[in-house]
């Protein structure tokens, strides 16, 4: 019998796998911020004793791919190995050493077996309230939204810092829930080092180092494998977008080379005034998500399957912000960067990629309360909601575009039921937008709209943040542009994507979510697929006949089935 | 004494099974999809022959079976059409916004029961309070009932926004329908599935709607063929919860058949667990294509509120549609016998979700499979015998399974066969242990504590190594396994649950109105189980789902009768934060906490179960050969004893490495355990260590 230890180490590469999820799994069920449990808007991994990142779970962000990937590394740097101890747990939510904002925290626990420190665990989630001005856009600098908690030991040798606990509660609006997911996320680490541990005991192990090099040796094996089998080439990607208060350009030149694949964004505009500024770790996040996505998506992320992908932006641009930009809202631009990657990998690397949809997440949120003079007794009510939605995805090179589903961002939408219990607000519409996809052979995922008010009575404030206004999505290779995002109140004002608008009682606010671009000739569509577009009014007949040649007799009779409940 | 029928119809065969005297007759027969009551008549023909008696012995039939889940997958329901409130027509195709796998460009998601076209509105709105914010108007729906009509529609789907909370609006479209539709199925979400979350409420609903016509009409069938065969009794159902309905319920509510084939199974482990007076088991069925995984706990598996049907991707979670009915709650892996194997871009063996099927079959089958299936790992590592397959009725070829070792495994990775057979079975092995060990932690659960119930055809091969990954001590594998589910149709009792969705935050809480509510939903429970059964005992179980506000998790929390009709919040809340702390290792100090679900379970009182005795040691069984037994833990071969289960008495032994032989599997005991043979043929694995590993 050959050594029994490879089919060791592949066990117990799928173990620590099954532990981060599990890692995760258990901060899911123990947070308190909506877009942990509802919106799976967190991160567990973990990590050697050096600090590479071994295994990660699969969640709803992308966004701390590699942003998390790192925060260890700083800790050891901050700290130094010989001042971690038995009992340590790390913090911290600096934008720039963790995930890109104050409201991502993250905590970090070193594994100790026989007195040596073997490696960590990290986990990271968006929490609801750091203090400061809120979740939004409208902080001048970074230290408006809310409270710092830089790289510091949240426990040391078991006993937490007390003082910090109460710096933490007398900084935020629910200090109570605050903590709560501090110590979730403490407790979900806990979760995994004695899993860990167990393993260890199992395989009798002293150290992580045979798995771990086992681990990133076959991975960046994999990766380069993948990388290698491309033609070397450069080209350019550029997208323009709504902005804040002006277009911002994104541009990128991609490089593939032997071993790596740079991307880098020189050129892309200067920061903003506002919190939609980008530190370097979520760009890297997200440049990387979509090249894995589309070259290498079987691959689990480590270290080493991550490294061959190089980011670079020059500092001061809006995509590599430096404190004290502000960056609350850094997902709003970030979930930009895969479209704009791909802009420039379609040039190296044809049929392969998406035209470009929505992009980012089409969230709001209202702060509701009773009307100014209104007599509503009991019935008068309160409360913040948040609400994650999504527009049309673009139309990929053999399949039509998701309707209404997130990307880059895997975060899920709430009930409308569920987001109704929360206060005051009535979502009084949420379905899918007609005719919003981009024409073409396959077409772009339909965007959505909403209608948002309040009970009777009451007013509220919308804080939207929504991108695509004046820049839809753009077509690939011939397809056409998708819906773009369009933002009404019911007494005809139109408003900005982004920004707070007050909405008086009795009105309403409409959005309209974009659409995803298509991809290739409208001409080349199917005729089954446009006939059954047609017959779930998911394309209006006059586009039937614009974009895709149908007859007059041909969408009569169509719509004629669709009426009698055929099915297409 | 009643003598009863137990019938189980599944994807290739329908098992039955006879309790007559207190005595089990079963068979298995293949299923006939056209006509499914057609095996039935078969089935139960050959059960009362064999036991030397006429059908018109039999006085209750219970019957389950995947024609509803099935119908789901393959889309083959009635032309249904949904009623919902206007703005929100794509519910169940919006689904939760998200992707299920996030690395892959080219993902799709499944199509909804009901295209588009079919998914009517009506204005009208409920608000979270179940106050109108929009009235219905009656002539608008009459005038949309009438277009229904036209288009042919069999059957309609009403779900309307916050009917959980007044569902005035639903009963006033279901009457207009009861006019001016009379010969349409009609099924209100209010009614099928009263919990709040519309998607999940309208895709039950739908679901429901989808499934009606066709389950009834094969129930209305088999209640008639039985009846002309000699069988003219009472017919139930097992419903997914884990109890039994009546016919009539079930062809009104056909989705709570949906995975009552499975139920059945986790019921024939709880009663083996009763029987052996086990109360934490963890039952293990693994057959062709997937493994289940369900806890027991004090004899009772754990149940659920919602689950997925209709995995559309590798088994992933969010990949299938979602039902929201009171279900047993399982793991399903895509790990079976027939599961295939291939080497990936990090060159690691991966094992499933596809499957070999019964058709080409695993490598040495024979029949042109060409990639290795767990089965052919289980051949070459000794553990299956090439002469002497499902007792001798399929012939193996080891040297096709070396070839197709070589070829997809060994070749790639520079390993032997045995290697590469040994990675194989130790990777499906962690797929299983790991999911296990998630859906432990998930329920605040310790294995270690546990003991495991293995049966299906595949379960007993692999048991005593999930043991040892689990560090679980002790592994039943009891007669009869190979008709589990149908076995445990017959141990069910009657039961109905009844679920609301009523948010109460613990500040609020108004002892009165919860008093009544538990009334009302006992009321509900137990008519729907004296309908089953005129004069048993029926008993109530209360259970309510909270969470500390702001969460969206709620944990299950039970309320012993007695609290149920004199609800005091005191109480409730020290009883949640046991709970919480049970599974969470904290409490939250100064958060507050709430109430969203109350469910009440009514039952008939279960029959007194007979211990099965203690049993003398009878020393070791003899062998009838030795073979060669690959043993992961050590990663080496040993020499082990070949016995039959014919061979093992009540209280004889086998001292491991041995095969334990039967005509429906084998069961493998490892060199650190011994098999011991209990009063009722149930063969006993004692490891003797907890874990090892290699």
């Amino acid at each position: 019998m050959a050594d029994a230890s490879r089919v060791a180490y592949q066990v117990m590469w799928n173990r620590l796998i099954s532990i981060v999820e599990e890692q995760a799994q258990a901060l899911v069920r123990t947070a308190f911020s909506t877009s942990v449990r509802e919106a799976g808007d967190l991160s567990a991994g973990v990590y050697n004793a050096k600090g590479e990142m071994l295994a990660q779970a699969v969640t709803g962000t992308p966004g701390h791919v590699n942003a998390m990937a790192d925060a260890v590394g700083h800790m050891i740097r901050r700290f130094g190995r010989q001042a971690m101890f038995e009992g340590d747990v790390y913090i911290t939510n600096d934008p720039w050493e963790g995930t890109g904002h104050k409201h991502d925290i993250t905590i970090v626990t070193p594994v100790f077996r026989g007195g040596a420190l073997i490696g960590f665990f990290a986990c990271t989630a968006h929490i609801t309230d750091i203090g400061g001005r809120g979740f939004g856009a409208d902080a001048n600098d970074v230290h408006e939204e809310g409270l710092a908690i830089p790289t510091m030991k949240f426990a040391e040798r078991g006993a937490v810092d007390k003082s910090l606990l109460a710096i933490i509660r007398a900084n935020v609006r629910e200090p109570d829930q605050l903590v709560g997911d501090i110590f979730a996320l403490e407790t979900c680490n806990e979760i995994g080092r004695r899993r860990l541990i167990e393993m260890m005991d199992e395989f009798s192990l002293d150290t992580l180092e045979g798995v771990s090099d086992f681990i990133l040796t076959h991975s960046r094996e994999a990766t380069l494998g993948r990388i290698n089998a491309l033609e070397h080439g450069s080209a350019e990607g550029h997208m323009r977008i709504d902005g804040y208060s002006e277009p911002i350009d994104l541009r990128v030149r991609l490089t593939i080379e032997t071993d790596r694949i740079l991307s880098d964004f020189t050129g892309t505009s200067p920061v903003d005034r506002k919190g939609i500024n980008v530190p370097l770790v979520y760009t890297k996040a997200y440049a990387c998500y979509a090249l894995k996505c589309a070259l290498a998506p079987d691959i689990p992320n480590n270290a080493a399957s991550l490294a061959p992908f190089e980011v670079t932006a020059p500092e001061g641009c809006i995509l590599n912000a430096l404190p004290p930009a502000p960056v609350a809202l850094r997902h709003v631009i970030g979930h930009m960067i895969p479209d704009t990657v791909f802009g420039a990998l379609d040039q190296l690397v044809p049929d392969l990629v998406p035209a470009e949809g929505a992009g980012s997440l089409c969230n709001f949120q209202v702060s509701l309360r009773p009307a100014r003079g209104a007599d509503l007794g009991t019935d008068g009510r309160r409360a913040e909601v948040l609400t994650f939605n999504s527009g049309g995805g673009g139309a990929r090179p053999s399949v039509d575009g998701l309707n209404a589903t997130a990307f880059p961002s895997g975060v899920m939408t709430m009930p409308v039921e569920a987001t109704e219990q929360v206060g005051p607000v009535i979502i009084w519409r949420k379905e899918l937008r007609n005719g919003s996809g981009g024409a073409g052979r396959t077409r772009g995922g339909l965007g959505q709209h909403m209608v948002v008010g309040a009970w009777e009575g009451h007013e509220f404030d919308i804080s939207a943040m929504l991108d695509r206004v004046d820049h839809p999505a753009r077509g690939r290779n011939g397809g056409q542009a998708g819906a773009p995002t369009v933002v009404t109140r019911s007494d005809g004002v139109t408003m900005r994507g982004k920004g707070k608008h007050l909405v008086g009682e009795g009105l309403r606010v409409a959005m309209d979510f974009p659409g995803g671009a298509g991809y290739g000739p409208a001409s080349e569509r199917k005729r089954a697929a446009v006939l059954r577009d047609l017959a779930e009014e998911k394309i209006a007949p006059e586009e039937a006949v614009r974009d895709y040649g149908l007859s007059e007799a041909d969408i009569a009779d169509a719509l004629e089935r669709a009426r009698r409940g055929e099915i297409f | 004494m009643a003598s009863r029928l137990g019938v189980d119809i599944g994807g290739t065969f329908t098992d039955v099974v006879l309790e007559h005297k207190g005595v089990l007759t079963s068979t298995k027969v293949l299923t006939t999809y056209a006509a499914p009551e057609n095996a039935i008549i078969e089935g139960m023909a050959e059960v009362v022959a064999k036991a030397g008696v006429g059908p018109d012995v039999i006085t209750q039939i219970i019957h389950g079976t995947t024609l509803a889940t099935n119908a789901l997958i393959e889309r083959r329901g009635a032309k249904t059409a949904l009623i919902t409130t206007k703005g929100f027509r794509d519910v169940i195709e919006l689904r939760t916004e998200s992707r299920f796998e996030q690395y892959d460009l080219n993902l799709v998601l499944p199509q909804p029961l009901l295209p588009r076209n079919r998914r009517y509105v009506v204005e009208e709105r409920m608000d979270a309070r179940g106050q109108a914010l929009i009235p219905l108007d009656r002539t608008a729906v009459e005038r949309l009932v009438d277009e229904l009509a036209e288009a042919g529609y069999e059957s309609v789907a009403v779900g309307l926004l916050h009917s959980y909370a007044n569902d005035a609006h639903e009963r006033m479209i279901g009457e207009v329908l009861a006019e001016r539709m009379a010969g349409a199925f009609v099924s209100l979400s209010s009614d099928v599935s009263p919990q709040m979350r519309e998607y999940e409420r309208f895709n039950t609903t739908i679901a429901n709607a989808y499934i009606k016509p066709l389950m009834k009409s094969y129930l209305g069938r088999l209640k008639a063929r039985l009846a002309g065969a000699g069988a003219d009794c009472p017919v139930f159902l097992m419903h997914s919860g884990g109890g039994i309905m009546s016919l009539e319920n079930a062809a009104e509510y056909p989705v709570r058949l949906v995975e009552s084939g499975p139920a059945g199974g986790a019921i024939f482990a709880a009663d083996i667990a009763a029987r052996h007076g086990l109360d934490k088991v963890l039952s293990f069925d693994m057959g062709g294509t997937t493994a289940k995984i369900c806890l027991i706990k004090d004899r009772t598996p754990k149940t659920a509120r919602t689950f997925e049907v209709a995995r559309s991707y590798r088994f992933k979670k969010g990949s299938g549609m979602p039902i929201s009915i009171p279900v047993i709650d399982m793991v399903e892996i895509g790990a079976g016998g027939g599961s295939l194997a291939h080497v990936d871009a990090m060159r690691q063996i991966r094992v499933g979700p596809e499957s070999a099927g019964s058709e080409p079959g695993p490598a040495c089958y024979g029949r042109g499979g060409e990639r290795p299936a767990v089965t052919d790992a289980d051949l070459m590592l000794g553990r299956l015998d090439a002469e002497n397959f499902a007792g001798g009725s399929i012939a193996l070829f080891p040297d096709r399974s070396e070839a197709a070792f070589v070829a997809e495994i060994g070749g790639a990775l520079g390993m032997g066969v045995e290697e590469a057979a040994f990675g194989v079975s130790e990777v499906v092995d962690e797929t299983m242990a790991n999911a296990a060990r998630v859906h432990a932690v998930e329920n605040g659960e310790d294995l270690s504590e546990y003991t495991m119930i293995a049966f299906g055809g595949a379960a007993p091969l692999h048991a005593a190594r999930l043991c040892e990954k689990l560090g679980i001590s002790r592994c039943l594998v009891p007669q009869g396994a190979g008709v589990g589910s149908a076995i445990g149709f017959l141990k069910a009792p009657f039961s109905f649950e009844a679920n609301r969705s009523v948010f109460m935050a613990m500040d609020g809480f108004d002892a009165d109105a919860v008093a009544a509510l538990f009334r009302e939903m006992e009321e509900e429970a137990t008519v729907f189980v004296r309908g089953c059964d005129a004069t048993a005992t029926i008993l109530t179980e209360h259970k309510v789902y909270m969470r500390y506000a702001g969460q969206g998790w709620e944990i299950p929390v039970e309320i012993p009768p007695e609290e149920a009709a004199k609800p005091d919040p005191a109480s409730l809340l020290a009883r949640f934060e046991a709970a919480y702390e049970a599974l969470f290792g904290r409490i939250v100090e100064g958060q507050a906490a709430e109430v969203t679900v109350w469910s009440v379970n009514a039952f008939t009182e279960p029959a007194r179960v007979e211990p099965v005795a203690e049993v003398a040691d009878g020393g070791n069984a003899e062998a009838e050969a030795t073979r060669n037994l690959f043993d992961p833990a050590s990663a080496a071969y040993a020499e082990a004893a070949v016995v039959s289960r014919d061979a093992l008495a009540p209280g004889r032994k086998a001292a491991g490495p041995a095969v334990i032989t039967e005509r429906e599997t084998t069961i493998i005991v490892p060199g650190r355990a011994v098999a011991r043979a209990a009063a009722d043929g149930t063969i006993i694995l004692e490891m003797k260590e907890g874990r090892a590993d290699g």
